[in-house]
This record gives C-alpha cells, structure tokens and sequence, in this order.
C-alpha cells in the first residue's frame, strides 16, 4: 500500500462518519514493514497534478508516525504552479528535487505488511501482502 | 476554420460516435457538425481550427484511424484530380509543403485484400501536378499524402476489386489504436475471467472522458481492466474489491502492479484495496474525476456486501477471543458476507457518484441484459445524473451496454428510479438462453 494511499482511507465504519478522528487512520511505525520501491517511475507533471488533491496535514501526520519527521507544516508550493495550468516545465531545480523527494514518499515508498486503526473506534485494519483490507465484521458493518 | 477528413474504424458502431464526442468535448471543440455522421459510413469530415486541435481530437481515440488536412474527393481518379485542382486552398498547401519530404500511402475500405493487380506506382504518378519538391522518404517522411479508396463489397465477407470513391488528404494525425496491441489481454501478465478485453475497455475509458493527471476509482477492480485503461490515458488509479484473492494476483510477476510495470506506467497505479463497495473507506472530501466498472451481476461472481445473512447466528460473536485478542481484529479473520440485489448496488453505485464526482465528471460502468424479447431493460436513473450514453454491445443471446452519466449536481432534476426492481434475476435468465 503506497504511502499516498494513506492520504484517501478513512475508517471504513460508518458511524464512524460524524467523528473528526476517522481520517487519516493510524499507524503505528514499529507495527509497519515499510519498503520502497526505486522502479516507480518520476513524472512531474503528473505528481504536481496530484499533489493538488493531497490533504498535506493527513501527510504530515503519518509520515511522523512512521519515522519522517523531516516534512514541512506547510505543503510545498510551486511557482509555476496557477490553477489548473500546473506546468512542471518550468520549475526551478530546487523545485523539482522537492517533487522528487515527494515522489518518494507518496509513491515510492509503501507498507508491505502492518496495520492501521481508526482514531476514532480504533477498529484495527491490516495490511497483508501490500493490500489494504477494508472489510468490516458484521457487529460494525 | 480548415476542412479535415476523419476515417474511422467501421466496427462497435454504437460506441464510434459517442467516443470521437466524448473526445471533443473533453477538448473543447465545439465546431464539429455532427449531422453528417453516419453509422454506414467510416468518414466524417469536419471544420477545425488547425492541425493541433485535430491532433488532440484524434491521438487517442481508439474507434479511428485518423484524421486527414482534407485535399478533395472523387468517384473516379479523375475526379478526384479535378476535385483536389479545384479547392480554393490547394496552391496554399501545396507552397505550404512543397519542401517537406514525403510519401504516399493508400488506405482501402471494404477492398479486397487480395487484388494487387492495381498500379499504385502509375497512381502515384497522376499526382504529378502537385509538383512536390522535397524529397521522397518511406521512412520518417514529413508529410505523408493518403488516397483513400473506397469499395464496394461483393459480400458481406468478400470485398471489391474496384474503388468506387476516392478521398485525399495529407496525414495529421494517426489515432492510438496501437494501443489495442499493447494492452492485448493475451499478453498481460496477470489477468483472469473476469478481465475486460483491450480495445472496448480502451473505448470505455475515452467515452467516460478519463483525463490525465486527474483520479480515476474502479469500486470493482477485480484484474484491474478498467484500472489498465484509466492508467493508459494518464490517470492515478485506484481499484478496490470485495474479493482479496481477485486484486491480489498470483505472486510478484503476475499482479495487477506487475501489468502496470510492464506497461511502463508504474505511478500511474496507486493501488487496490480490498474494501466492500457499500462500506467505503476512501475519505468523503476527495475528489473522484472519473469513476469507470463492470460491476457484479452475479454470473461469474455473487453480489455480495458485508453483514451476516442471519444475523442471529452472529450474535455476541463481537466478543469472542482467540489468544486474549478479539476474534474480528485478527489478521486472518474472514468477514461474513451475505448477497445484496443489483438493484440496490447500482443505486448506491449512482448515488456514490453524485457525491464523488465533480460537476461535469462521468461514470462509466457496464450493465449486461438477456436478450429475451418480452423483457424490457430498465436503466437506472438518479436525479443529479444526465444519462448521456447507452451503447449496446451485441453478442447472440445477451447484450452488454455501457452507460455513461454527467454529475450535474442538485438543481439537474432528473428522472429517477432509485429504490425500484428494475430487474429479474439476470443470473437465472442468462443460464436459462444458454442451456
Ligand atoms: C465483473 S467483475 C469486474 C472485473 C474487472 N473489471 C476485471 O477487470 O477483472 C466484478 C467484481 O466485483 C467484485 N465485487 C462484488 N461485490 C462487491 C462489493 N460489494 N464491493 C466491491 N467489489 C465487489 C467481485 O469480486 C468482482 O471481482
Ligand atoms: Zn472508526
Ligand atoms: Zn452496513
């Protein structure tokens, strides 16, 4: 499960929907095998496109969960960067090493196995083989 | 405004229309004339702007084969000769290419493959007037010149042997149909029953106007078809199932991520999760651009949704250990599943999508129908949905049609449907037309 992954899954429970705490899950760094992997290719503009739809807060949180302490409180803005004519042609070099070290994070970088739980019914989810399971037993479904 | 000549591919008739739409307005091209399109025929020709905008239009489509600065036509070669010497603009383009390298290519409809007893070198040479310049590559040629002859067939199987209209127009653009072969089901990697094949997936993804950079869910990922195809057109995917064992694969080589390193689009797949449709996991806020499936219809796999059947035979299971850890947050528990109607799974498929998508952004899925005469088939409605396409994909005794709808919010007013049976069970139909 990529680590972008993490930025769309909330608590699948649906009482869960009228609490604040159901995004983003929580994960715990020492239940989590993290792996990266190098072959996910680098496309800036597909990345900047992307980072749009990112709740950079929720990124925050879970990178410190998992051991990243490095990342801004803000999310990195890109000058060339108006609207919806996102442009990575024209970034600037420092620019584009900071895409390339979110293109790490998000895409690159993912939990093989491990576990999240909701903040707000701490309902456990595990995550097996790389795959996220959602499922809910029938007492919270 | 400049006069091109689309030649499409004469096959999924009932799709080839809704996807060269779909892709113009996806593009904001608004000047094309759409009451000359004709199902019998594989050209259109249409005013553009220029050479860029009919590049957009066309790379990629799949249901074309491509767009042509149009020169003239004719029945015989003479006519069109007189045709292409009459065109107000011909000396324009010709001074506007004359340096370029170049060559001639000939395209047939409907001919028969076998007869080559026609000189292509002598027609050619009627083209002599045009008096190009440059020089005459067959590889890489700047400009290629295309006749394009069309036949008339001896049968429906047998082509002609004599062109009975001529076309001719310089190439602007060849559409993506190449991508038929890349995504060729018979070469992926992981795939299974359940896989959606290349082409008509392809189509499905131009038709629900799958746009890069942008977010494309399957809620029914299965193999991760409809995944492939979003992800061919630039879009981040993400699929989930109801079923671990579909999404998961068969081992690092044969997984829907191995299909994507494959297919060169790695970061282009986010990933699958398995989730039940009905209990959503993905955060409300985020926005879906595109969502596009082939739901469960209960053929080859059930429609299933969590919850326990009987709920009382369940009851204070919640409390059960194992080890001292809750039974249900174990790692290998297994949830009960019990079945669900499609009805209701389609109606909160378009409900999803209402709250999902942004205004203007479609959903695509796949709905198959028996062919049974006395049965009607009812597509479902929701207020905030423009049910812009149905296009039926006939085989011999079932049907399967794609249905696209617009969000268009909650002023739209719509028909709707939601809460009804509309229909028997498809299951026991299709089984009964088969034996
Ligand atoms: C027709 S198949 C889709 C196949 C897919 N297009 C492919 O390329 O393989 C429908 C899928 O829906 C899944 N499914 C059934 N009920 C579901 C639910 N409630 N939520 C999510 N997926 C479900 C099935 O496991 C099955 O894989
Ligand atoms: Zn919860
Ligand atoms: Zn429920």
């Amino acid at each position: 499960m990529k680590f972008l992954t993490t930025n769309f899954l909330k608590c699948s429970v649906g009482a869960c929907d009228n609490s604040n705490d159901n995004f983003p899950l929580r994960y715990e760094g020492s239940k989590c095998q993290i792996v990266q992997d190098e072959t996910v290719e680098f496309n800036p503009q597909f990345l900047l496109n992307i980072l749009d739809r990112v709740d950079w807060n929720a990124i925050v949180t879970v990178a410190r969960e998992l051991g990243n302490q490095s990342l801004p409180v803000t999310k990195p803005q890109f000058t060339h960067q108006n609207g919806d004519a996102n442009t990575a042609s024209n970034l600037t070099e420092d620019e584009l090493a900071v895409l390339q070290d979110l293109h790490v994070l998000l895409l690159q970088t993912s939990i093989a196995e491990g576990q999240m739980s909701c903040r707000n019914c701490n309902h456990i989810y595990h995550i097996k083989n790389g795959i996220p399971n959602l499922l809910l037993p029938p007492h919270l479904a | 405004m400049k006069k091109y000549l689309l030649f499409m591919v004469h096959a999924h008739l009932n799709f080839r229309k809704a996807e060269i739409e779909s892709l113009a307005d996806l593009f904001n091209i608004e000047s094309i004339d759409y009451s000359k399109y004709s199902d019998q025929s594989p050209f259109l020709i249409a005013d553009l702007k220029n050479d860029e905008e009919a590049s957009t239009w066309i790379k990629r489509s799949i249901l074309t084969k491509a767009i042509y600065e149009y020169w003239g036509e004719g029945e015989t070669m003479e006519d069109l000769h007189k045709s292409i010497k009459e065109q107000p603009y011909t000396e324009k383009y010709i001074k506007d290419y004359e340096l370029d390298s170049f060559k001639f290519e000939f395209e047939t409809y409907k001919g028969n493959s076998k007869n080559n007893n026609v000189d292509r070198v002598k027609q050619i040479e009627s083209f002599r007037y045009l008096d190009f310049k440059g020089k005459i590559r067959m590889k890489d040629a700047k400009q290629i010149y295309t006749v394009i002859e069309k036949y008339q067939p001896v049968s429906e199987n047998i082509g002609g042997d004599k062109p009975v209209y001529h076309y001719f127009g310089r190439l602007v653009q060849r559409s993506n149909r190449s991508a038929m072969e890349k995504y060729d089901l018979k070469k992926r990697p992981y795939k299974g029953t359940t896989s959606f094949e290349a082409e008509l997936s392809l189509v499905s993804a131009n038709i629900a106007q799958v746009k890069p950079g942008t977010i494309m869910y399957d809620p029914f990922a299965g193999t991760g078809s409809f995944l492939v195809a979003g992800g061919h057109f630039g879009a981040l995917v993400i699929g989930s199932d109801i079923d671990g064992r579909m999404i998961r694969g068969k081992g690092a080589q044969a997984s829907i991520n191995s299909n994507f390193k494959k297919y060169g689009e790695s970061e282009k797949f986010l990933d699958v999760i398995t989730m039940d449709f009905t209990h959503n996991a993905l955060r409300s806020d985020l926005m879906i651009d595109t969502i596009l499936c082939d739901p469960p219809y209960g053929i080859r796999e059930s429609i299933k949704v969590l919850g326990a059947k009987n709920p009382e035979k369940f009851e204070g299971k919640e409390d059960v250990e194992i080890d001292g850890e809750k039974a249900y947050l174990k790692r290998d528990y297994i949830p009960t599943k019990k079945p669900y109607s499609l009805d209701a799974l389609l109606d909160d498929l378009l409900q999803y999508s209402t709250e999902r998508l942004p205004i203007g952004g479609r959903l695509a899925f796949w709905m198959p129908t028996a062919n049974d005469e006395n049965i009607e088939t009812i597509v479902p409605m929701h207020s905030n949905l423009e049910l812009k396409y149905n296009c039926v994909q006939d085989f011999n005794k079932w049907s399967r049609r794609l249905l696209v709808y617009i969000n268009r919010g909650d002023g739209y007013n719509g028909s709707t449907n939601a809460g009804k049976q509309r229909t028997s069970n498809f299951r026991d139909r299709y089984f009964k037309n088969f034996n």
